[in-house]
């Protein structure tokens, strides 16, 4: 077919078909000069055509909206060949060993993937029970500090191992050839192993010595025993047989030498009831001292006494023991304080089952106590002195010596490991100006601490998470130390060190192994090999061949001077009238070596509840006499040095006295410790050679201004709200187990009636299980131990000392603590004030998983929910931040992020940084801001735990789940489980409690809680005048 | 239509034509902005913008900027936001209430009332969304569709019940008014010359042309958007009530809420209506609209309302101490002794006795003294819902929680925020459109039976009746 459509053309070119033409045929807006533009390839060089240009804004337009849209993936790599029985999202746990100067615990470490993200108690070992510490759960966000050297240093320069050791052995060797001394100043060494390296060193220099200090000394215990017993040593101690307890200073569940080791045999004499095997008997606990301590807060009877009395109590105490006892009496200043013959009745009655201990660094007062406690026969039942323990092993005399021979220039080299005198001691400041003077100083410091940044050279030694080692609490008791993780900065065990440095291999691996195979494995029996044992010790983390012998009855006779300590005690112990000062140890952090932790930081002090900082506590008459209030600043003086700080008024202090705790005022530990608080040792004194955390001439006088202590609970009494503390005597608990309960009914048509009865509700089904929780208000001792582990279970950020004040927060859980207070129940506004010397209650606090939750009615979006196991739970990702359920909990558990917390330079703590990051728990989300958030009753653990059962085709054991919070509590105060299996422990506490002394915290408005508390119940006797008080504050 | 006494007195006063009220009205629309106009306006805008900033600043970093804490998760911004629901009450009373009730007065100052409701609505819906801890995500707050499974809102939560009751609220409020402002608009759109205020003007007004079906339409229409907004006045406020009373916090979990929050509502919002008003009539010369027998009927219904209110602190109190529970008889004695005494007075000062001064003929109808009192009144109604708030979550169950609140620069400065959006939104409304209701006003000139001057049928764009006095060319 012919076409008969006409052809016209364009142009000329289009006729001729030039090749020009063709080729540009198709190209719209023809480019005619392309060569010419002066960036030939670039976007906006002449030759790119409309359509690249509309791609390249079309794709510059999609990828920066989806660049906003989209959050990035950062640094995900699966493993090119995966490790042997490593999995991802399944932790592993290894048994290893927590040491912190003289501070120790059996632990499990839990790792992910490799790395180390949270610890927990060691059920194996005899000597922590399983227990925890704050510190000892905290320790594992030290590991990932992001402020610790990465390599050694001479200097300020950072330089390699091999110079390092060569310069050092050089060093050493012209010192030792001089014949100078060389100095190795430890705290308390726990390890064997780590001695026996010591001890090679030594043998490579003989002029090596080794001398162990204590920031929180005990060496006057060492002392006194010394001069009883003829034994150098610390006895071990066993609360669990002690019918009456007297403490005199000594903060033995918190501070004092091990309190993990005394927690929960203490507990064990404090539970009643079905927590206690059915048991109606409790221990009696006096507690006489300064401050209002944590083990103080737990006394049935407690006497503020001032530190000038301190030895005349126990003189007395002697005295009237003695004289029903037949012992030879001392002559000793009179003492007239409370509670004094009581306890010596009590003690008298309680003989052979009675125990003495008195904080004191003084070896006049624990000749003493040793007296007293061999004249009650506490050796060989409350007191083991065969099988010592090792936790302070300080020589104060030897420090001291080396402290004027570093002065005198007699010592040619002196090396620092896990000792930070200059900070911790009180002749810091002297040792601080003659050190640079050391020829060869070096510390093995993982950090540039005040010490370490004073020596010529830094050697860091890894986290014990890193490390190899061992330990022996007790003798013994020994546990090991296995790494969790590669050392994550260019570190070297500072046993290595001294290896390389004797010219010995330096695998402390190996060394370790056959430092056991030699002298542990021959004490074992059953195994066809040492490697057999050396397995098995590496998976139980503990070897305890003296476990289980029973303390030799009679086993220590007292021999010591009597007439002389009581001399001693006759000429120091005088009564004063001025201000005295008591330093004493913080629960928290202790000696300060941990101090640039900010989950200790933030974690309140037991009793004050105060945080991020140390104050001057004073009683509330003292403070009137100095006219100061809470947060005025004062300055402390003792004589020619002083501490200026804010004032907490203290209910319970001993009036004129101050105490001051130590372990604060860190300069040179990290960011989150610097300048907290202040330094208060070196108020310390030292008397005859010993360091004495008292002042019998301290100066208080008020500075001017003010400085705000943060504190997380500042209303310090229950308000005589029994329906939030219930609380009984011994006495009327016996006759009725429900004494002390609070019942109350609400009166209707029909009469009064429980109400419970009356709800609006249809209830949840909880077919399958209701976890649920008991806490026994009478073993909870206040420690702390199960906020940091749920904080570090539960990814839970700090908030810094401004949000505290702020009253800003996030612990899932807290204790509450409550004072006893004078006035009548009527008197509303007299409650609010605390008794001069007050009765407390702690009461750990968490989301209750109410059943019929009051959160969950109000949530507009349905972010918070209810669960068929019984557990409230909550979803951050639904959750927009009205608020409302926070409002409208009775129990103020809900906690908001008020901020973004993590990746924001303004909460510095740890989580704004990799390294810092690596502590949080996967399984568990980093909440965003503007959500709520609060306790889940670790759902993630409660859901691994069904999934390993439903794998093996089986019902969760009974006791099987556990949250974080019961299993790091040392006194098993927690104790969780599912109320719907009978075998569970739970089950079994309440299905005889809850007519008994099992109660709700505000049963009367019917939210019906999954958590149930035990009544408390105090072994006080009733006399008329304490009764009227203890109804009015009940 | 209606029968009207002989011994009334004269709602509109002046002897005021029909031609007088358009231009009376419309004079303020079609002018240049005055002097005290530009200098208000200005003033706004840039507390606006400063609050905009401040407002912007709390989204930007979180709620952390307030100074709320873990015991008192609402302090200002809750506070704010019942404050301002309440005062945009006034409006719908006027309005629908009123107007069911015959209230003819009520026509000189409706309009200025709806338009106050909804930049107070408005107001109060800018604190839901600001105290959201993540307010990009708001609308899960709404029922809607979506592709996230079965998510549904929480039907038993009152923060759900308070979006629906905001919401319809403010819908109907805005129509209403929207609706009453078309005669008018149209009245404007005739008079305008300009192309622009006649193009906008004649859209706005709907294509009104005056017949008298479309009159009958809007008369129905009133009526019916009245039926509906009445339960809304006393809906809403109940609703807002329930975030607190059906809650467990001692303080908050009354059943009196609901009508005392109410009456509370009526109570600051007639104050607001005052204060706007006495300003306006100035300003504006409308002294002949806006007479002081309006000043003192509202002055009467702040005296009532706020006597319900004081009736309603004391019957707490009472039920406080007979209901025998120990946690609600402290928060009563906390609020009027504890460390928020001072909030506690403020109110019971503010609220209970200021207005009881209305009592006196002489101060009830002394222009001065209702603006002062109403700006008390105000204060003492924003100081009800601190109380309610804040004293009674600072010390609640547990002892141990117990916190004070402290607000920030950022609690205030969102505050002020508001006012800057309400005074920008209320002054643009003042400008351009007309701040009385024209047409209603006319069918209320003639209020008494005498007969009306020939003049008053004068047509709106004829020449003014120069100085016309009542009655004066009766025949």
């Amino acid at each position: 077919m012919e076409n008969t459509n006409k052809r016209y053309w364009k142009g000329v070119e289009e006729l001729r078909n030039d090749p020009a033409f063709v080729k540009n045929a198709n190209s719209e807006f023809a480019n005619p000069d392309a060569n010419s533009a002066s960036d030939p390839d670039g976007l906006f060089g002449g030759n790119t055509q409309r359509r690249d240009f509309l791609k390249a804004m079309g794709f510059s337009v999609a990828a920066v909206s989806l660049a906003a849209c989209e959050a990035p993936v950062r640094k995900a790599t699966t493993y090119l060949n995966k490790p042997e029985r490593t999995f991802p999202t399944i932790s592993d746990y290894y048994a290893s060993t927590y040491v912190d100067r003289g501070d120790y615990a059996s632990i499990l470490v839990e790792t992910r993937e490799g790395r180390p993200i949270k610890v927990e108690g060691n059920p194996s070992s005899s000597v922590t029970f399983g227990g925890t510490t704050a510190r000892a759960q905290a320790s594992v966000l030290s590991l990932y500090d992001i402020d610790k050297l990465n390599g050694p240093r001479r200097g300020d320069a950072a330089i390699d191992w091999p110079t390092v050791d060569r310069e050092i052995v050089n060093q050493l060797n012209s010192v030792a050839s001089r014949g100078g001394a060389i100095r190795i100043v430890s705290s308390t060494v726990l390890s064997p192993t780590t001695k026996a390296v010591i001890a090679d060193f030594v043998a490579r220099y003989p002029t090596a010595r080794h001398i162990m200090y204590d920031a929180n000394s005990a060496f006057g215990i060492i002392q006194a025993n010394q001069l009883s017993f003829g034994r150098p040593v610390i006895p071990s101690y066993d609360f669990s047989r002690a019918q009456t307890i007297v403490s005199i200073n000594a903060d033995f569940l918190g501070t004092w030498i091990a309190p993990l080791e005394h927690a929960k045999p203490y507990a064990l004499t404090r539970k009643v009831g079905a927590i206690g095997n059915g048991k109606k008997e409790m221990s009696r606990h006096y507690q006489f001292e300064t401050g209002m301590s944590m083990t103080g807060a737990n006394a049935d009877y407690r006497t503020a006494i001032k530190p000038s009395q301190e030895g005349l109590v126990v003189a007395a105490l002697y005295n009237r023991v003695a004289a029903k006892l037949g012992g030879t009496s001392i002559s000793a200043p009179a003492v007239n304080v409370a509670n004094l013959d009581k306890a010596a009745n009590d003690l008298v009655q309680a003989r052979g089952r009675a125990l003495v201990v008195a904080g004191s660094n003084d070896p006049n007062i624990q000749v003493v106590v040793n007296a007293l406690n061999s004249l009650l026969g506490s050796y060989g039942t409350t007191i083991d002195l065969n099988t010592p323990v090792n936790y302070r092993q300080g020589n104060d005399q030897q420090f001291n010596a080396f402290v004027d021979d570093v002065k005198g220039g007699r010592v040619g080299a002196v090396m620092f490991f896990a000792a930070n005198p200059v900070y911790d001691h009180p002749r810091g400041a002297e040792l601080a100006q003659a050190l640079p003077r050391v020829a060869l100083s070096l510390s093995f410091a993982d950090r540039a601490d005040e010490t370490a940044s004073l020596c010529k050279y830094i050697t860091p030694a890894p986290h014990f998470l890193e490390c190899w080692g061992d330990a022996e609490p007790r003798q013994g008791f020994y546990s090991l130390m296995q790494p969790a993780i590669t050392h994550i900065f260019k570190t070297r065990q500072f046993e290595s060190s001294l290896l390389t440095w004797a010219g010995r291999p330096n695998d402390y691996q190996t060394y370790l192994k056959n430092y056991w195979r030699t002298n542990y494995y021959p004490q074992a029996s059953g195994f066809d090999s040492f490697d057999a044992f050396w397995i098995k010790a590496l998976n139980d983390g503990v070897f305890e061949p003296n476990k289980g012998r029973a303390a030799a009855a009679g086993g220590a006779t007292f021999a010591g001077n009597l007439a002389q300590a009581a001399t001693g005690i006759a000429q120091r112990y005088k009564p004063t009238e001025g201000m005295e000062l008591a330093l004493y140890e913080s629960v928290n952090l202790g000696t300060g070596s941990m101090a640039n932790n900010p989950w200790l930081q933030e974690v309140p002090d037991p009793v004050s509840k105060a945080c991020w900082d140390n104050y001057a506590a004073v009683s509330q008459k003292t403070a009137n006499d100095l006219g100061v209030q809470q947060n005025d600043l004062v300055t402390v003086t003792v004589n020619d040095k002083s501490v200026e700080l804010p004032v907490l008024i203290q209910p319970g202090q001993a009036d004129n006295t101050v105490s001051i705790a130590i372990g604060y005022g860190r300069e040179k530990a990290g960011k989150s410790a610097n300048n907290v608080g202040k330094n208060a040792y070196p108020l310390a004194g030292i008397v005859n050679g010993h360091v004495v955390f008292a002042a019998f001439n301290a100066k208080v006088e008020k500075a001017g201004g003010t400085h705000e202590i943060a504190q997380t609970q500042t209303h310090d009494t229950v308000m005589g709200r029994r329906a939030v503390v219930q609380e009984a005597k011994l006495a009327d608990y016996q006759k009725n187990p429900m004494a002390g309960r609070y019942l109350p009914k609400v009166e209707t048509s029909e009469g009064p009636t429980d109400p419970t009865n009356i709800t609006l509700w249809h209830g949840y089904g909880k077919p399958n299980h209701s976890w649920g929780m008991v806490i026994d208000l009478n073993s909870c001792i206040g420690c702390n131990a199960c906020v940091v582990g749920c904080i570090s279970e539960n990814n839970i950020q700090v908030v810094g000392r401004e949000e505290v004040i702020n009253r800003r927060e996030m612990h899932w859980i807290r204790i509450d603590r409550y004072y006893s207070s004078d006035a009548e129940a009527e008197d509303v506004k007299g409650l609010e004030t605390a008794s001069a010397n007050p009765e407390v209650t702690f009461q750990p606090m968490l989301c209750q998983h109410c059943s019929n939750a009051p959160c969950e009615t109000v949530c507009p979006v349905l972010a918070t929910t209810h669960s068929t196991e019984g557990l409230n739970q909550m979803t951050y990702n639904r959750c927009i931040g009205t608020r409302y359920c926070a409002n409208n909990c009775p129990y103020k558990v809900r906690r908001f992020n008020w901020w973004k917390y993590f990746d924001n330079d303004n909460f510095d703590y740890h989580f704004n940084n990799d390294l810092g990051k690596m502590v949080l728990n996967p399984d568990v989300t980093v909440r965003s801001r503007g959500v709520i958030e609060k306790c889940s009753f670790c759902v993630q653990r409660i859901q691994e735990g069904k999934l390993t059962a439903k794998k093996e085709r089986r019902r969760p054991l009974p006791d099987e789940i556990q949250s974080a919070c019961a299993q790091a509590c040392p006194t098993n105060a927690i104790i969780f489980g599912d109320m719907n299996n009978p075998e569970s422990t739970i089950s079994q506490i309440l299905e005889k409690e809850t007519t008994g002394r099992a109660f709700h915290v505000l049963e009367e408005i019917n939210v019906r809680p999954q958590i149930s508390y035990l009544t408390k119940i105090r072994n006080k006797d009733q006399v008329p005048q304490q009764e009227t008080r203890q109804e009015s504050q009940v | 239509m209606h029968v009207t006494s002989a011994v009334r007195t004269p709602l509109v006063t002046g002897g005021k034509t029909y031609a007088d009220v358009t231009e009376d009205v419309s004079r303020q629309v079609e002018g240049r902005p005055t002097r005290e106009w530009t200098i208000a306006f200005t003033i706004s805008v840039i507390v606006l913008l400063y609050g905009t900033a401040c407002v912007f600043w709390t989204w930007w970093e979180g709620l952390g900027v307030w100074g709320l804490n873990k015991t008192i998760g609402w302090a200002w911004d809750i506070t704010n936001f019942v404050w301002w629901v309440g005062i945009g009450h006034a409006g719908t009373l006027i309005s629908a209430i009123l107007l069911l009730f015959r209230q003819k007065w009520r026509t000189a100052v409706n309009r200025a009332a709806e338009a106050m409701t909804i930049f107070a609505v408005i107001c109060a819906a800018s604190f839901i969304l600001m105290h959201m801890g993540r307010p990009w995500l708001a609308y899960w707050a709404l029922p809607l569709p979506n592709t996230w499974g079965s998510l549904w809102v929480n039907f038993k939560s009152p923060l759900v019940w308070d979006v629906f009751a905001i919401s319809t609220y403010f819908t109907v409020s805005l129509v209403f008014w929207y609706m009453g402002l078309i005669p008018d608009l149209a009245t404007i759109r005739d008079r305008a010359r300009s192309k622009v205020s006649r193009y906008i003007y004649g859209a706005l007004s709907m294509g009104w042309n005056g017949s008298a079906k479309t009159w009958a339409r809007y008369e129905y229409m009133s009526l019916i958007l009245a039926g509906l907004s009445t339960p809304l006045v006393l809906s809403v406020h109940t609703i807002v009530s329930f975030d607190f009373a059906t809650s467990v916090i001692p303080g908050w979990h009354t059943t009196i809420f609901p009508p005392y929050f109410v009456a509370g509502a009526i109570f600051s919002g007639f104050a607001m209506v005052q204060n706007l008003m006495l300003i306006i009539r100035v300003v504006f010369k409308l002294e002949d609209y806006i007479t002081v027998e309006h000043i003192e009927s509202m002055n009467k219904v702040i005296t009532l309302t706020g006597s319900i209110v004081g009736v309603a602190y004391l019957t707490e109190f009472f039920i406080a101490w007979y209901s025998q529970v120990e946690f609600e008889s402290y928060a009563f004695i906390n609020r009027a002794t504890g460390p928020y005494w001072w909030a506690y007075w403020a109110m019971m000062t503010c609220n209970v006795i200021s207005p009881q001064l209305f009592w006196s003929r002489t101060i009830r109808r002394s222009v001065v003294w209702t603006f002062t009192l109403s700006v008390v009144v105000n204060i003492g109604m924003w100081f009800e819902r601190f109380v309610i708030i804040v004293t009674s979550l600072h010390r609640d169950y547990l002892p141990s929680s117990w916190a004070m609140f402290h607000p920030t620069l950022f609690d205030i400065s969102d505050y002020i925020f508001s006012f800057g959006l309400f005074f920008t939104l209320f002054l643009l409304f003042a400008k351009f459109l007309p701040v009385v209701n024209m047409a209603e006003v006319k069918a209320i000139i003639k209020s008494s039976s005498e007969k009306l001057p020939k003049s008053v049928s004068g047509v709106a764009k004829g020449e003014r009746v120069t100085n016309p006095a009542f009655n004066k060319n009766v025949e």
